[in-house]
Parts: C-alpha cells; structure tokens; sequence
C-alpha cells in the first residue's frame, strides 16, 4: 500500500445513495490526556462534518479553553459539558455520527479517568470495536490495562491499538514497536480477535484519514481505512431465537399480541416456540407490524407476536426456539463491574434487570477479585466502586439467559440499589450454577438451612407482645414493610387473618386463648421452616404461651417486643373503642380490665410508648441486626 | 449524490429501519415502565417523527399516553393549524400548556428578550404542566448529533425532584437494560431518537409520508432582515426598527420554534427531495437559525439543567 493512495475521503453522510453498508459502532479509550477526544473531533474535522458555525464556536472555544495554545483544540468538539472544557477532561461519554464513502460509525468517546469508569463502560457496552490510544511518551498504563479489560469482558473482539502522540516522539518506529510488544504480551489474555496497531498524531492527523508523510516505516492501513474495512460479523441473527417480551399488546379482547424486540435469531409465522420459565409451548400465528404482517422477523426487529395457544406470557418472559432453548436457573456465576460508592456486599438485595425481567437478586458469594494490572485473581470480601469481581448471584425466581460470550443480548444484567436505585452493577453472565427445576425434584433435599442461604436472611419468629391498643400491629406493619424492601421473605399472622379462619371456633376464655396461640405458634413454626421471618402481633398475655411458641423454634429465631405501652394510654387511645366497652363490662375477659398481662421478664426488644412507631421500627430492625437473622 | 426517486416503505434502508427499531423499543419500554407518561409534541420534524414512531409501536393499539405542547404563545400560525390537524387526524389526545404567569407578567421575546422568554414560557411552563398533571416520565424528540451537551445525555435520562439534570453525574447506561426505577417526584426523560441524524430525520420522513409543517417549505415569506438573519413577520407583534422593512422573499425554516427567534434561510426547496438534496449541501448546522441557542456559553446544557428539553 503506497501513501497518498487513499489521501482523500468522500464524505457523504449515512443513507445518502450508494450501497448500503453496515453501520459500525467503535469507541475511543485508554488512559486519561491519551488524546481520545482529540482524535474523534480530528475524524469528524477532517470528514468535513464540522459546518461554519460550529467552526467559529470552536475557535473561540479553543482561545478560552484551549490546550493547544494557538491551534485548534479539537478535544473540545467532544467534551460538551462545561465542566469538561474547564477541566480540559472528558467525564462522560459523548456520542457522535458520521460517516464515509463506504460506511457509517457512531463512536463513543469515552473517559479516561478511573473515576468514571462506569462512563466507559456505558460507552462500551453497545460497541463491536474499541479503539484503545496510548501516548507514545507514557506507554501502556493502568487505565490502558483496566479498559482493556473491560473491553473484552464486554465481548468486544476487535481492538485498534492506536499509538498516538508519535508527533511527541519523532515518529519513531522503534518507540511504536516496544510499546505494540509491551501491549501485545499483556493483552494475549484477553482472547480478542484482531488487534490492529496504528502509530498516529490524533493533533496533527497523522495516518488518522491522511496518510503520515512522516514514518515511511509504517506500511499498514490508516485508522479510517481499518475501520472502513473491518469485519465485526456478530451473527446475532444466526443464533437461537431469543425474544424478551417488553409489553403485552392487547387492544380489544380479540387480539393478544407480544410485543418487544427480536435479541437474536429469527422467526416465522409457524415457528414452534417456548415460554423459557414455565416450559409451555405454543406456535407462532403473526408477526405484527403496522406495515403489515412480516414472513421473518430478526434479531434487531421490534415487532409484535401473536401465538396459536392461550399461553401464559407476561413482560419478562422469554419466548425461545423451542428446539434451542435458553438456561432456567436462580444461581449462577457472573463478572460484575461495581460501578456506585457504596461497596458490593455479599447478601444485600439488589434489583436486577435482566431482559425486559425486574428480579430481586443478591450476590451470595464473591468468589474474587480481578487485578486490572496482572488479570490476577485476588480474595475480597466486597467490590468497591470500578472494580470487577467474579460472583454467585441468586435471584429470587429463576431468569432465562444465555452465556454472555454465547449472546450479548440475553446474558447481561444490571444491578439497581433498592433504595436510591441508581445503576449500581453491570453483570455478565458466565453460565448457570444449577437447573431451578432440579428443585422441585430433588424436593427432599431442599431444606430450612437450604432455605436460608438462598433467602439471604434467617428465619424467625418476631413474636410482637402488649396490651390491646399498645401499638404492636402499626409497629410490626413498618417492620414488615422494611424488611420487605430490603428483600427478606416475610409474613404477618395477626388476629386478623387468624381469628376469622384457622382460629374461628376459638373465643375469648382462658383455654381459647391458650389454644389460640399455640395453633399461631405452629403455623409460625412452618413459616420458619420455610425460610420466612414471620411478624405475629397478639396480645399473648401469658408468659407460659410465649414460651411455648419459643420453644417450638431453634434458638435465636425466636424474637420477643414487648410493646412496653402503659394501661392509661392505651385506654385513652382506644381506636376500637374495645376499653370503652369492656368498662361498661359489654365485653368479658378484657385483658387488663377484667383479664391478667403477664408483663415479659427477659424480652429480646422493649419498647417505650415515646419512641413512637417509627422509630420503635428501627429498634427491632437493629436487634434482628445484632442476632444475624438480617446481615444488611 | 442523492437519489430523487421517492422511496417507498419496501425500501426503507437497514440503517433507517434499526433506528426506527431502537426507538419502537424505547418507547415501548416506557409505557411498559411507568405510570404516566407523556410525549412532548414541539410540532417540529423531530416531533413528527416520534409520533409516527408512537402510532407503529403500539400498533393495533393507539399510543397510550397523550401529547403535550408547551404553547409560548409565538409560535408560527402554521404550526398551531398543524399541531391541531395531526392531534385530529391521529385522534390523540393533545394538551396544550401556557405559563399563566408568564401571561400575566407579559413576557414576551421582544422586550423580555430570548432569555427570560425561554425561561419562564418554555423551561417553567413544561415543568409546570408536568407537575400538574403528575407525568412521571416524558418523551423528548432531542437528538444526540443536535449539540454537543445533547451529545452526552443518556436515552433514559433521570431528574432529580424539582425537573434537575446533573449531567456530572448521570446513571450509567449499558446495553438496552434501562434503568426505569425512580422515587417519588423523580422523573425521567426519555429521548428515542437519540441515535438519529438531521439526514435520517428527513430521510424516514420521506420515506415514510410523514406530514411536516409547511413553513419547512420555500415559499414567499414577510421577512425582516435583522443583525444577518432573516425574521418572518408572522403577525403584527413584531415592531419594526428603524430602517427596517417588510419584504417578500423565497426562504424556509430548517429548525421551528418562537418565530421572533427562528431565523429563516432563503431556499427555493419545495420537497422533500429538496430539503435533503439542499441539507447534504448546507455548511452551517440545522440550530444555526436558533437565536436562543447563542445567548451564552453551553446555555443548551444550562437550560437542559434547569429543566429545558
Ligand atoms: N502533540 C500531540 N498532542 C496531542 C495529540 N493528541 C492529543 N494531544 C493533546 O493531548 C491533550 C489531551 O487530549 P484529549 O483529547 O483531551 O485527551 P483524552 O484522552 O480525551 O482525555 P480524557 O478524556 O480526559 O481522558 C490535549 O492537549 C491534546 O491537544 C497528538 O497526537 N499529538
Ligand atoms: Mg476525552
């Protein structure tokens, strides 16, 4: 290849006559000032995509916030953000759209700084090629390693390794060899496809679209030229049939239709498919659109199928080839990108998206960390924010998936914080721990310590003891809805929905309410079996009942509050209005009127009237801290 | 360089069809998702678009969430004819809001200046009438390649109660797995059409009949000519200053909003094949005419702060 041979680059933008070509999405990383920014705003300045005014905008940007001295700063096309421009740094990725004679591209420019790490890789996630930049001064550096990395664990195969500065180094060709050695020996590892070194001057265009008259010695092909000609064949469409249903399309009740967008493969009216999580089967009838039905649909195709059978499909089923069908699992193994302050910690409960899925997850084990410097493995005990770490996650109801090397589509998910919901993990899935339906089967083995480590939390009894009227339903309410949201089993027994069915032959005598709590305490009992904490409110004014529902249960899973609210206030709160009545003696056996309250001797919570429910919430929430039952 | 044949929906390229599939997906993803959501109905090509995009997504139901326009009162007549036309001919539903206030105070953008006037009639009157109506998320026809603090923001873009952007620190994106977990007064706005180009607008606009406002059109226009753009004189509001006339000239709007601030440029474009035959020619950028754009330094990211779209 001589130089000068391809000097000159049409430029005409995407869809404007000539041959279709395929749309390439790359994206620019490496270390921080590695002249990412500056080399795309050079790709859209020499593709003649910057227009007049956007021209004189940068000149007088370049005068106010240059780098660059007198010259153009054509970082600053790029960095959008004021802070940026101030900063002279990129802090989140940029999207831009161009194109040439014989492709189109949407790049990424994504940053250099360890702290936005997350921004990288949002760059990152939907690309096919990376173009990572190294100045030729400082060689291969951390973030060159960290980004690689993330690269490939992102699936992305094809690599330019774009020595850049070489202006800074005299072009030399020995530089560009020991950096592309040192690279090269670090990223074997990384198992990407292609790995296409460039020496080049993002400033000054150097073999960016023009070929460098500056290092004869280089005779491969100009960033643009790879780029043009780089083949990323994916090959979605030639996988297994993959399709996430987004929303249930339903207009009058005579059409039923799914919608969402095909993940992979292809289908046709007549293709037999499976709903992936509860295994029935049915036929596709239609593939709707508002253009008029299709004969094939394929991966990318948003479209709306209709079936055969009256099958049970909701949004976040995965309708599958029935003959190729994906993994059904609640455990499997997993790379995960922390990307929030708050640490990872083994146990908490996330929210994870997977597909068009919504699905409380939590990692029950970290296996360990990865090193971006060495690959090397390193034991941790929680992920801190940027690093990566390889897991078992359990999700709280099996998820269809495919590997993530196997199918990017459906083997990646996001973990949300539950509380301020912001992105706090990006996963991608290695493969399945065990087959969720082997449980039901293997029935017998599954047992409460079984139980428990899928749950995350304990089991127990929160045995909630006081005078009517004292406050233990409102207190045990917020109990509940607390542990609830951070993702414990729960479940509250209460007059309520005891007395009006298991308990309905019972009344009020002595005996009766022996026998209430005992038939409470059993079925408290199986609850913790089951892996559930258990809220129950009654008044369980003896102290011999309490200990026999303690007795019925494991130590430590028995946890006594006493709603410590004296007889004066509960009489003047009255909100049934039962002490009025049990005054003027229309009701018998009124406990503390005409009925004893064994106040507790040794309750693991009191407490005070004072505290007000809110905060008596937060006490119990801390015990059950402090006993382990919950460890977030 | 462009092909003047009129492309049928048959030849609808792979490019234009993966965007439009990206966007049927966004959209769906949000009805899917929230509560109640909304779609910003500016009247312009991008809005046109987007609606387009909502009728096939949903298909054979209608879009699930009604229209909004945020009326500053200066919009161009053609465009109120033409925003009432497509709300009748699709039958959706359409809101329309004024900042009450901003009525009272008489803001206008000749004396108040283009500032305060996008300010109070289009940054306050949208958070407004999001507020009134409890819209938990809201579709934005913005593009990515518009401007480059448009550039950084993301399809699912979160706002903090009180409509705030905090482009420093954005929620990470990855894949199509969008966050759509908000709190209480959070909201999101959701931009289909990032991904698209001016080119790709006009180009799915043409291949698929969608109707635009005829003011994107060349045809002979009242204009003024003021510090080197060109003004329509779209009604008698707008004074004349000294030395200034009237005048009757071929021109059109590459971009629409308040006609006091939407500068005009001579055209003789009267198709579509036209407008991209001319645009694919054009050296300045399509929001070149927009007068607000210019007022300071990144204002479009400082608007977008304060809740602009
Ligand atoms: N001499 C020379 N300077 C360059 C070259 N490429 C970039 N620079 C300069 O290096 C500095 C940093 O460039 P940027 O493009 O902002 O770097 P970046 O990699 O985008 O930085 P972050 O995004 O903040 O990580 C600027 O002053 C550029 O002008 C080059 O090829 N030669
Ligand atoms: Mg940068």
């Amino acid at each position: 290849m001589t130089s000068g041979a391809h000097t000159e680059v049409t430029v005409s933008p995407a869809g404007a006559g000539g041959p279709e070509k395929a749309l390439l999405r790359f994206l620019t990383c490496g270390s921080v000032d590695d002249g990412k920014s500056t080399l795309i705003g050079r790709l859209l300045y020499d593709t003649q995509l910057i227009l007049e005014d956007q021209l004189t905008v940068l000149e007088r940007d370049s005068r106010r916030h240059g780098t660059t001295g007198a010259e153009l700063d054509l970082a600053l096309l790029v960095d959008g953000l004021q802070a940026e421009r101030e900063q002279g740094i990129t802090i989140d990725v940029a999207y831009r759209y161009f194109s040439t004679a014989r492709r189109a591209f949407i790049v990424a420019d994504t940053p250099g700084h360890e702290q936005y790490t997350r921004n990288m890789a949002t760059g990152a996630s939907n690309c096919q090629a990376a173009v990572i930049l190294i100045d030729a001064r400082k060689g291969v550096l951390t973030q060159t390693r960290r980004h690689s990395y993330i690269c490939s664990l992102l699936g992305i195969k094809h690599v330019v390794l774009a020595v850049n500065k070489i202006d800074l180094v005299d072009f030399s060709g020995e530089r560009f060899h020991h950096i592309v050695a040192d690279y090269l020996g670090f990223a074997k590892a990384l198992e990407f496809s292609s790995i296409t070194p460039i020496p080049l001057s993002a400033r000054y265009g150097d073999n960016v679209i023009r070929r460098s008259g500056h290092m004869r010695w280089y005779e491969g092909p100009t960033l643009i030229e790879h780029l043009e000609s780089l083949d990323v064949g994916e090959g979605l469409e030639e996988k297994p049939f993959r399709f996430p249903v987004q929303w249930v399309n339903r207009p009058d009740l005579d059409f039923r239709g799914f919608s969402g967008t095909v993940a992979s493969g292809r289908v046709r009216p007549g293709d037999r498919v499976v709903v992936a999580g509860s295994g029935r089967e049915s036929t596709v009838a239609r593939i709707v659109t508002a253009d008029g039905d299709l004969s094939e649909a394929c991966a990318g195709d948003a479209v709306t199928l209709t079936l055969a059978d009256e099958v049970d499909v909701a949004r976040g089923d995965v309708l599958a080839q029935s003959d190729s069908r994906p993994e059904v699992v609640d455990q499997f193994a997993a790379q995960v990108l922390w990307m929030i302050e708050e640490p990872m910690l083994p146990g908490r409960s996330y929210l994870m998206r997977i597909g068009t899925r919504f699905v409380p997850a939590r990692v029950t084990s970290l296996k360990h960390k990865t090193d971006v410097n060495t690959l090397e493995h390193i034991a941790a005990k929680t992920l801190q924010l940027n690093e990566i770490g390889f897991c078992n996650l359990g999700t709280a109801s099996p998820v269809a998936f495919d590997a993530y090397p196997e199918n990017r589509e459906t083997g990646a998910f996001v973990l949300i914080d539950r509380f301020t919901h912001a992105t706090a993990g990006a996963g991608m899935i290695s493969f399945g721990l065990r087959r969720a339906t082997n449980i039901h089967r293997q029935a017998l083995l599954v047992d409460k310590s079984a139980r428990t480590r899928l749950n995350g939390h304990r089991p127990a009894i929160l045995w909630f003891t006081g005078l009517s009227g004292s406050g233990k339903s409102t207190i045990a309410n917020i109990v509940e809805r607390e542990l609830h949201a951070l993702g414990a089993h729960t479940y509250m027994l209460d007059g309520d929905n005891v007395r009006h069915g298991l308990n309905r032959d019972l009344g009020f005598t002595d005996v009766d309410r022996v026998e209430n709590i005992r038939r409470v305490g059993e079925v408290a009992k199986l609850f913790v079996d089951a892996g559930a904490i258990v809220l129950c409110s009654f008044i369980s004014p003896f102290r011999a009942e309490r200990r026999m529902v303690r007795e019925l249960v494991d130590a430590g899973e028995f946890v006594e509050v006493f709603v410590d609210t004296p007889i004066e206030e509960c009489k003047r709160r009255d909100p049934k209005g039962l002490y009025a009545r049990a005054l003027e003696g229309k009701i018998k056996n009124f406990t503390g009127i005409d009925s004893p309250y064994e106040a507790p001797e040794s309750a693991e919570v009191v407490l005070e009237t004072r505290d007000g429910p809110e905060r008596a919430a937060r006490h119990v929430l801390d015990a059950l801290r402090e006993q382990h039952i919950i460890t977030y | 360089m462009t092909t003047t044949t009129t492309l049928s929906r048959m030849q609808l390229s792979q490019h234009l069809k993966r965007l439009e599939s990206e966007s049927i997906g966004i959209l769906r993803e949000v009805v899917a998702e929230f509560r109640n959501p909304v779609m910003l109905y500016s009247i312009g090509k991008d809005s046109g678009v987007m609606l387009h995009l909502a009728l096939k997504a949903f298909y054979p139901s209608k879009p699930p969430f009604p229209l909004l326009h945020v009326d500053t009162t200066w919009k161009f007549r053609d465009m109120i004819r033409h925003r009432d036309e497509i709300a009748a001919r699709y039958g959706v539903k359409l809101l329309v809001h004024t900042n009450p206030e901003g009525v009272a105070r008489g803001i206008n953008p000749i004396t108040s200046g283009s500032q305060l006037h996008t300010q109070v009639m289009k940054t306050e009157a949208l958070k407004q009438a999001l507020d009134q109506w409890g819209f938990d998320a809201a579709f934005g026809g913005a593009r990515r390649d518009e401007e480059k603090s448009r550039a950084k923001e993301r399809i699912f873009s979160f706002r903090s109660a009180g409509h705030v952007w905090d482009p420093r620190n954005q929620r990470p994106e990855l894949w199509s797995l969008y966050n759509t977990k908000i709190s209480q007064g959070e909201t999101i706005r959701v931009f289909p059409l990032s991904n698209w180009t001016e080119l790709d607008i006009w180009q799915y606009t043409r291949a698929e009949n969608i109707p635009v406002v005829p003011l994107y059109f060349a045809a002979p226009r009242p204009v003024v000519e003021r510090d080197g753009q060109l003004i329509m004189r779209d009604d008698e509001r707008l004074p004349l200053r000294a030395g200034e006339s009237v005048q009757m000239r071929m021109v059109r709007f590459r971009s629409l909003g308040c006609y006091p601030l939407s500068a005009a440029i001579e055209s003789t474009a009267a198709t579509l094949d036209d407008i991209i035959a001319e645009m694919l020619a054009m050296r300045t950028s399509e929001r070149s005419g927009r007068l607000i754009d210019s007022d300071e330094a990144a204002s479009m990211e400082k608007k977008k702060r304060d809740g602009y779209f």
